[in-house]
């Protein structure tokens, strides 16, 4: 093959990798210019692609609102809390179910896998009625508990896989050595599933982060919400704070963009457990 | 037991179930109690009566299902979340095996590219739909002003208030947020077909079209099932894109099931618990359904055999 087609044709795949990087990006584009434009400015018509007025302040704004503060903390402490959770709670469980055979051990596995296609939604009524007659309605415990057991599924299949990756000799060694199952899992096989720990602790962050329904339905009190319910409030029929709501939706975006791209590798692998090799 | 056996052995030994069970007893009670006893809590709410603050009153028997089933928006609302399902995971396929095909190619900025593809993944669903009444807006959307631009329409489209669009516009972003997952399953997919295959195919003079029709997607089969159904699922759970390019719509006429029997409980006049709840156990059940076939067609094991 010469080299001439082949170079146009890579020119071509390109112009066509750039449309296509366009196309994903235009509408997170347009997010991250209308926080910096002035709310009127928004909504004028007609529309303008770049600000009229750049306003840079919005962001100090937001950071500096009581409100957003709240939200934030909120979105930050659900988040941590439930991938806390998922870790200590998968880490046995992925553990004992790759290394050992035991009766119950693919009812188990079953069950896990049904909580992971299920998401919270169909259940939210039922969430509801839980966490009402517990008096839990608008505390942190109840959003932290649902995020974790939705998404212990997804940490489980990953440390599942890194654990069945270690040679059984490593762990004999440590047996004959005295010692115990508890041990040789802390010091022996944690430290050789990093790369699953930290997939597993990303994935189970950004989910707890962006939740929407469950937090929807459980937090009424205006200052327990967190940011995917909160930053709605920014325009209502009584405000119109249009370029706040986009930055704090680009706060809310942002890290969580970068966070996802680090673990891109090992995703498809967590979600499709068990039935793509 | 031959060495090469012993290499192969991935598991430590035997252990008694109830040593087992004390490891995954953690586990096992998460999923207790915020899986299976919400589930149960939403079955007993079907079966109860509510008044409008939510407290129940007495037992309905099966008179909330009965309720639900002669709705008078039950109808559309069943053809909505089918139209919508079908078309958009229909839609995702389809765009995401030219997707993939392109992102498995080397290009300069290959690894840029990938990481656009991912954002809408990783954005929030909330905000990105948020974001789409905005781009969708009759006065002030950038879509209008584009489309008035070069000349495709001249007066502005009401992309979330005519009733003719409104479904149509959420299918959009219903593809736009399924694309990610999608073609990321069908890279894997492409990545795992082994090079000489293809080389095989091409030595024996196939066209690229012919390499792709008899060689690629057969391979492609186990992606492409595990994508389709995983994609049902996920697209019939959708909550954040019709609740919030719908919101100022009144009645059901673009709602789908799940978001019928989110407004029946907590947005509609009645705020009826336990007719919300009898519509829970339909979409419980229909979900079951579909991670039934999942189960079957993929044939899933747990992952090392």
């Amino acid at each position: 093959m010469s080299a001439a087609p082949t170079s146009t044709r890579r020119v071509g795949t390109t112009l066509l990798g750039v449309l296509v990087a366009l196309v994903f990006l235009a509408p997170y584009l347009v997010m991250v210019l209308d926080s910096l434009r002035t709310s009127t400015d928004v909504k004028t018509t007609p529309p303008s692609i770049l600000p009229r007025q750049w306003q840079w302040d919005t962001y100090a704004t937001v950071i500096g609102d009581g409100r957003f503060v709240n939200w934030l903390q909120t979105s930050l402490l659900v988040a941590f809390g439930s991938t806390a959770l998922v870790i200590v709670v998968a880490i046995p469980a992925a553990y004992m179910t790759a290394r050992y055979r035991f009766r119950g051990r693919m009812a188990f596995l079953v069950v896990v896998l049904i909580t992971q296609m299920f998401s919270p939604t169909a259940l939210v009524v039922g969430l509801y009625r839980q966490f009402f007659e517990l008096n839990m309605v608008n505390t942190y415990g109840a959003l932290i508990l649902t995020n974790a057991g939705f998404n212990l599924a997804f940490a489980v299949w990953i440390l599942h896989g890194f654990f069945s990756s270690i040679p059984v000799e490593v762990e004999e060694a440590a047996l004959l050595d005295g010692a115990s199952r508890f041990q040789i899992l802390r010091k022996v096989m944690l430290p050789l599933t990093r790369p699953g720990l930290v997939t597993a602790t990303i994935f189970t962050f950004i989910a707890a982060w962006n939740e929407y329904i469950v937090a929807l339905t459980l937090m009424l009190d205006d200052a327990k919400k967190p940011l995917t319910v909160g930053f709605r409030s920014y325009v209502t029929g009584y405000e119109q704070h249009w370029d706040q709501l986009f930055a704090a939706s680009v706060i809310a975006v942002v890290p969580v963009v970068i966070l996802f791209a680090i673990i891109e590798k090992h995703l498809v692998g967590g979600l499709t457990a068990g039935s793509v090799k | 037991m031959t060495p090469r056996g012993r290499r192969r052995r991935r598991q430590t030994g035997q252990i008694s179930s109830g040593a087992a069970w004390l490891w995954l007893a953690p586990a096992t009670a998460l999923i207790l109690g915020v899986v299976l006893f919400p589930a149960i809590q939403l079955f007993r709410a079907s079966r109860g009566e509510y008044s409008i603050t939510g407290l129940r009153t007495g037992d309905a028997g099966w008179s909330n299902y009965t309720a639900v089933l002669n709705h008078p928006s039950l109808e559309v609302v069943v053809r909505n979340t089918v139209i919508w399902v079908v078309v958009v995971v229909a839609a995702t396929i389809l765009i995401s095996l030219g997707l993939a095909q392109l992102l498995i190619k080397q290009f300069p900025g290959r690894r840029i590219v990938r990481w656009a593809v991912i954002v809408p993944w990783a954005a929030s669903l909330i905000i990105t739909s948020q974001l789409f009444v905005l781009l969708y807006d009759y006065n002030y959307g950038i879509i209008n002003h584009l489309l008035k631009k070069v000349g495709l329409i001249e007066t502005s489209i009401d992309f979330l208030g005519d009733d003719r669009l409104t479904l149509a516009s959420m299918i959009v972003v219903g593809i736009f947020v399924s694309l990610p997952f999608t073609t990321f399953v069908f890279i894997a997919g492409l990545n795992a077909i082994p090079g000489d295959v293809m080389e095989a195919a091409r030595v024996d003079g196939a066209s690229a079209w012919k390499r792709y029709r008899h060689v690629t997607l057969p391979l492609l089969r186990p992606a492409l099932m595990v994508a389709s159904v995983l994609n049902v699922i996920y697209v019939f759970n959708s909550f954040p894109i019709v609740y919030t390019l719908n919101d100022r719509n009144p009645g059901y006429a673009h709602d789908t099931t799940i978001t019928f029997m989110y407004k029946l409980a907590f947005e509609s006049q009645e705020k009826d618990v336990g007719m919300s709840a009898a519509a829970g156990i339909g979409n419980v059940l229909l979900i079951l359904v579909v991670i039934a076939v999942y189960m079957k067609v993929v044939n899933w094991q747990e992952q090392t055999r």
